[in-house]
């Protein structure tokens, strides 16, 4: 409790920036929503034959499991707040369609026949009488649209959206539950208090509704453009920076006190930010700099002229016990040592993303050309299990360990890739889930280790010392051995659409300071 | 005022209306009766186009209902239904002034008009005004679907049912109340009714259907002494002797009343609608305030005390009984 509310006064601005996104994602597409889901429903209460259609179908686009439908909606829309709000729209068409159907199907037959006897015309059937009448049950649709969309909106920030889910995925990324907890807790109290105001005119009576409507009418389009104040009054470059990025000790917080930067900091996922700086949705993201993309989106790396980010060369790591009882483990696994250098790696990660190859094919393919492929023993014995981050270069590594595992030992190899951030594959491996998965030299050193200030500027740019200092420090502290460096260094990079940075003459991180 | 001519509708196979024809004066009351099923509120809803006749034709005034805009149509057309519809959103006041509002009268105009109609139809203006239909009983809801459909001071009302859905008391009061509302000798009422005894009462004429064909049409009386057929005589032969005290009416007597009254005799106001023996009961029991009963009837005026009104009835019966 006390970590939560320190967290919330450490992160005012943050939590304020992403509160406000939040509501103006609800309801930016509440009011989309709204505006077509209601004439639509009028439309099949008129035409009851379109109607068992109509609902039919916003009713599976209901079924559709959000962060699916938020998926689909990348290749056609993009990434960032365009997708996030259509797929939110798509959830609030059904209950708000549903309830003016039924709002307005259930006004009692008397009533409407009465009302056409003595004179009214349809138009004036609708609005003097259907409508009215329906009001509760069409607002108590608005009700679960608007519970719905607080809910899914947590999600956008999968796509770079915004919203309380950039802390809610930050602390899945991190392990952090506190921090998951501080985009929750607010999610839930937004979706609480908008359905209790909203019940709240519901139980209005037709007649003082009304009269409250026209400014609450108004009041939809004010909360509907709450997502861009805070992007009005936030100066600094677009940033997009995957959730890890923001909570690690070698990341934001680093690199903006080594270089006295301000940035206007979109959370995304770390598979979709290439795309969203070459798409201009952000200008700077923190890439890896082995990334295939970098080459395909024609992006410039700029230089970490002050050292912010430590060397992070790729290690495969695992327990002590283990590449003592099995050196043929060890063995099998050093036969990559030195052999992937960057822009190997890049070579690699491109034939995943770009040419849509699976891991596997791509690591069999290279063990092949490097003379190092066996096939699997198959031999039935024990099962050794792989573990990896949650990106493409991980899933790549992954599949080459498990292929020299299957062909070089007697291990039955399992892998589960994708296991989330760091702290999650680190947690895995100490607690034997897994039993090896590849790690960085800097990772290990600033977001496991965290040495004193004086040591980190000794050793930031010398590869090898960073190596030594991790190897010697893990054997001691937690009896996980780092094995040979596979070869390339694959570091975080500030990035930006090449055209931006040759026009604006960016070499150097230090080179933003001055050109925003 | 009102004609039908070989007004038919089917509902797929089923024949609903077949051939249905009549011919209503001005100030002339038509009560459709007849089975469960038998046409009678789908003819009704045909004359103010709430349901499409397959064949035949409506004529208001010498003019085919479908060459005027239906929505004009029906607010020359008061219309009340079993069910009362009054919309639960509005105020009594604002029930009744539904069509004058659409009609475009000045605020103070659709105030004095919803006042005069409630209290003719004996409802408190004031508080009562103000509340919603659900805060009233069965009786006060069907007297202000009553008001709202003679709001507009429509020539003509149709009327589906209208006191359907009250109990047998409030439905004869409101019955009563409102044969004599001043509002409705001039209109030309056409009614829906399964309640033969409303029928012979209210009716100038009545129409008995069955399975969608005209039975008998005429003036109850006629049903009574000259059926057509056996269903005619097996509809109404069951309470005949109720029906016989109902079919005459003071208009029909009108000739033989009084045309002197006593100078400074108070008088009680009678419609000629009103049946022969319910003005006898009425003036019974007012005897002590109003000696006198005063009739109007096609711009003349007549007097009577209960007495020859009781001599009438005595006459009436005998001749009855003699044939």
């Amino acid at each position: 409790m006390v970590e939560l509310l320190n967290f919330f006064a450490e992160n005012r601005a943050k939590l304020l920036e992403q509160v406000l996104e939040h509501i103006g994602l609800t309801f930016t597409s509440l009011l989309i929503a709204t505006l077509i889901a209601v004439p639509l429903g009028i439309l099949i209460t008129r035409k009851p034959k379109l109607a068992g259609g109509v609902l039919g179908f916003t009713g599976v686009l209901q079924t559709i499991p959000s962060i699916a439908l938020l998926g689909f909606m990348i290749p056609l829309l993009g990434i960032g707040v365009k997708p996030a709000i259509f797929a939110l729209f798509l959830y609030a068409l059904l209950p708000i369609l549903r309830n003016t159907y039924t709002g307005i199907d259930e006004v009692d037959d008397a009533v409407k026949e009465a009302a056409l006897g003595i004179g009214l015309s349809r138009r004036q059937l609708l609005r003097q009488v259907e409508l009215p009448l329906a009001l509760p049950v069409i607002f108590a649709g608005l009700r679960t649209a608007t519970v719905i969309n607080v809910g899914v909106a947590t999600l956008a920030a999968y796509i770079g959206a915004g919203g309380l889910g950039e802390f809610i995925f930050g602390g899945i990324a991190l392990n952090n539950s506190v921090m998951i907890v501080a985009g929750a807790l607010p999610a839930a109290v937004l979706a609480i208090f908008f359905d209790q105001l909203l019940a709240f005119l519901q139980n209005l009576d037709a007649s003082k509704l009304s009269r409250l409507g026209k400014p609450l009418l108004l009041l939809v389009p004010l909360l509907s453009s709450a997502y861009f104040w805070p992007q009005a009054y936030s100066p600094g470059w677009s940033a997009g920076f995957p959730p890890e990025f923001m909570g690690r000790a070698d990341g934001y917080d680093n690199l903006v006190e080594t270089y006295d930067l301000d940035f206007n900091t979109t959370i995304i996922n770390n598979s979709l930010m290439y795309k969203a700086v070459y798409e201009k949705e952000v200008d700077v993201i923190s890439g890896y700099s082995t990334d295939g993309r970098i080459k395909a989106y024609d992006l410039h790396i700029l230089e970490d002229n002050r050292h912010a980010f430590p060397p992070y060369y790729c290690v495969p790591i695992m327990q002590e016990s283990l590449a003592r009882q099995h050196p043929e483990l060890v063995e099998a696994l050093d036969m990559l040592a030195g052999r992937i250098d960057d822009s190997t790696m890049t070579v690699l990660n491109y034939r995943v993303d770009f040419d849509k190859l699976s891991p596997e094919q791509v690591a069999e393919e290279f063990l092949r050309e490097q003379g190092l492929w066996k096939p699997d023993r198959k031999q039935g014995g024990e099962t050794l299990i792989i573990g990896s981050k949650i990106f493409t270069e991980q899933y790549i590594l992954a599949a080459l360990f498990g292929q020299l595992i299957d062909g070089y030992t007697d291990f039955d190899v399992d892998t589960r890739p994708g296991l989330g951030g760091t702290k999650i594959c680190f947690d895995a491996l100490r607690n034997g889930e897994i039993a090896l998965y590849p790690e960085y030299t800097g990772t290990g050193l600033q977001v496991m280790l965290s040495p004193p200030k004086d040591t980190l500027r000794k050793i930031i740019a010398d590869p090898q010392a960073v190596y030594d200092y991790v190897s010697e420090a893990f054997a001691e502290q937690y009896d996980i051995r780092w094995l040979s460096p596979l070869g390339f260094n694959n570091t975080y990079a500030l990035m930006m659409r090449r055209a931006q940075a040759e026009k604006l003459g960016l070499e150097q991180i230090g080179d933003l300071k001055d050109a925003y | 005022m009102i004609k039908t001519e070989g007004l038919t509708r089917h509902f797929g196979d089923f024949t609903a209306v077949d051939q249905v024809s009549f011919d209503l004066a001005e100030g002339e009351t038509l009560a459709l009766i007849g089975p469960s099923g038998c046409g009678k509120t789908t003819t009704l809803k045909m004359i103010n186009r709430l349901i499409k006749p397959s064949a035949g034709r409506v004529i208001v005034n010498g003019t085919d209902v479908t060459e005027q805009p239906v929505v004009q149509l029906r607010r020359q057309m008061g219309y009340v239904i079993q069910d009362m519809g009054l919309f639960p959103h509005y105020t009594v006041a604002e029930n009744i002034g539904v069509v004058p509002k659409l009609l475009g009268w000045a605020p103070e105009r659709i105030r004095d008009r919803v006042g005069a109609l409630l209290e003719q139809l004996g409802l408190e203006n004031g508080a009562f005004a103000q509340k919603y239909p659900h805060e009233l009983s069965g009786g006060q809801q069907q007297r202000v679907g009553i008001a709202r459909a003679l709001a507009a001071e429509p020539p003509i009302v149709l009327m589906d049912e209208p006191f359907g859905a009250l109990d047998p008391l409030t439905r004869t009061q409101i019955r009563q109340d409102f044969m004599e509302l001043e509002e409705l000798r001039s209109k030309t009422t056409i009614m829906v009714t399964h309640d033969i005894e409303e029928a012979f009462e209210m009716g100038t004429k009545v129409c008995l259907l069955d399975a969608g064909k005209v039975q008998q049409l005429g003036p109850p009386e006629a049903l009574l002494m000259e059926p057509a057929n056996d269903f005619v005589r097996a509809f109404v032969s069951e309470k005949a002797a109720q029906l016989e005290l109902r079919a005459t009416k003071l208009g029909d007597v009108f000739a033989q009343l009084p045309a002197e009254l006593p100078p400074g005799a108070k008088t009680l106001n009678l419609s000629p609608r009103l049946p022969l023996l319910r003005a006898i009961y009425k003036l019974a029991k007012q005897r002590d305030r109003y000696p006198w009963g005063e009739v109007e009837h096609n711009g003349q005026r007549r007097y009577c005390q209960f007495d020859d009104l009781f001599q009438l009835f005595r006459k009436n019966l005998q001749s009855w009984s003699n044939s």
